[in-house]
């Protein structure tokens, strides 16, 4: 089975207000707020340009926002809670 | 409805109707130097009415409603007239504005800068807005500051301010000449009592004026002032907002801006001296 991708919402999705270690995201799609913490924005900014596996996603954190002390396994559940949460589409 | 009165408070008409005479003459008399709506038309009605026609008689009581009704709202008695009217204005701006973001604060303002202090009933946001006028500052309104999402200014809405239980003599104190409606006792909120703002806040109510400092006040604490991180400010003033979520993305870019822009303090106060004494250190401090 192929590893599953991760797309964020479309580039003009999302309104993006940070505020300390927290950063306020208005999603337009739903209406909602939502306040993320570090690596979330982060995720949602690369998932925004295309859709990702998970060892994509993974490299690209690292190489992007210097991001590597999160494990496989955090990066997952990271992006199960943006799934959740309506943020991330797993496709 | 058989009585009625129109008024408008900053930029908000309202036109009251009621079965009863009582709550509008006392409203009548209240407000009379404030302005008419613009153009004659309210932006919002208000009823206050008998749910079965005896009960404008036996046992007056007055149910609220208008544009915008909650349907548990229990009925009030017909000495608490003004109160009803009170409430079912707040309820429709409450629930009914879409040109500003609603912020459940209490507001003054000194050289074009306002000072918002928000807080849960019984925080002091009455009070402490009314012995900073009688120091000076421009009161702007003791429930509601209406922030333009556009502009990023604040509106002043200063209706008839609702002072509660220790805060009427503390206000009466301050401003022994202000005119003062009846002395509402237990009622569901303890006693009330409303005093008409000063004549320069009437006259002046329709000039916004920038955030500057937002005071989060906790009454019946040891003197303390500490900051409240941004993202802690915004949770708490989605929550002080009624309109935040009606709001969309308006709503978002004008909290977001708001906390960008002002420092948020949080202060606990022993009593009014107190609580005057701290926000105008921290204003001085800006």
């Amino acid at each position: 089975m192929p590893d599953a991708l991760y797309r964020g919402p479309p580039e003009d999705g999302l309104l993006i207000a940070p505020l300390d270690a927290f950063t306020a995201v208005y999603h337009r799609a739903s209406g909602i707020t939502h306040l993320l913490t570090e690596p979330a924005p982060q995720i949602l900014a690369i998932l925004q340009e295309r859709a990702l596996s998970l060892d994509s996603l993974l490299d690209r954190l690292e190489r992007d926002y210097d991001l590597a002390d999160g494990t496989r396994e955090a990066l997952a559940a990271r992006l199960d809670e943006l799934v959740e949460a309506g943020l991330v589409a797993r496709l | 409805m058989r009585h009625a009165f129109s008024v408008r408070i900053g930029p908000i008409g309202f036109r009251i109707g009621s079965d009863w005479r009582a709550p509008i003459a006392t409203l009548e008399t209240l407000y009379r130097n404030y302005p008419g709506p613009r153009d004659g038309v309210a932006d919002f009605t208000v009823r206050l009415f008998a749910r079965r026609p005896w009960r404008r008689f036996v046992r007056p009581s007055v149910e609220i409603g208008g544009d915008y009704m909650l349907p548990e709202a229990a009925p009030l008695p017909l000495r608490q007239g003004l109160l009803a009217a009170e409430m079912a204005m707040n309820l429709q701006m409450a629930l009914g504005v879409r040109r500003y973001l609603l912020l459940h604060a209490s507001a003054v303002e000194r050289d074009g800068h306002a000072v918002l202090m928000t807080g849960i009933s019984g925080a002091g946001k009455s009070t402490l807005a009314t012995l900073l006028a009688a120091r000076g500052w421009r009161f702007m309104g003791d429930e509601f500051a209406l922030l333009d999402p556009a502009t990023g200014l604040v509106h002043a809405f200063p209706r008839l301010i609702s002072l509660k239980n220790e805060g009427i003599a503390a206000a009466e104190a301050a401003w022994p000449a202000a005119r003062m409606g009846p002395l509402l006792r237990a009622t569901p909120k303890g006693d009330i009592r409303h005093m008409v703002p000063d004549a320069r806040a009437i006259a002046t109510m329709d000039t916004p004026a920038t955030p500057a400092l937002l005071v989060f006040p906790r009454y019946g604490f040891a003197a303390e002032t500490r900051p409240v991180p941004p993202a802690e400010a915004f949770v708490r003033m989605t929550q002080a907002s009624t309109n935040y979520v009606a709001l969309g993305e308006a709503g978002f870019r004008g909290l977001t801006g708001l906390i960008a822009q002002v420092p948020s303090v949080a202060i606990d106060y022993p009593d009014g001296a107190s609580a005057i004494a701290q926000v105008e250190a921290l204003w001085s401090a800006l």
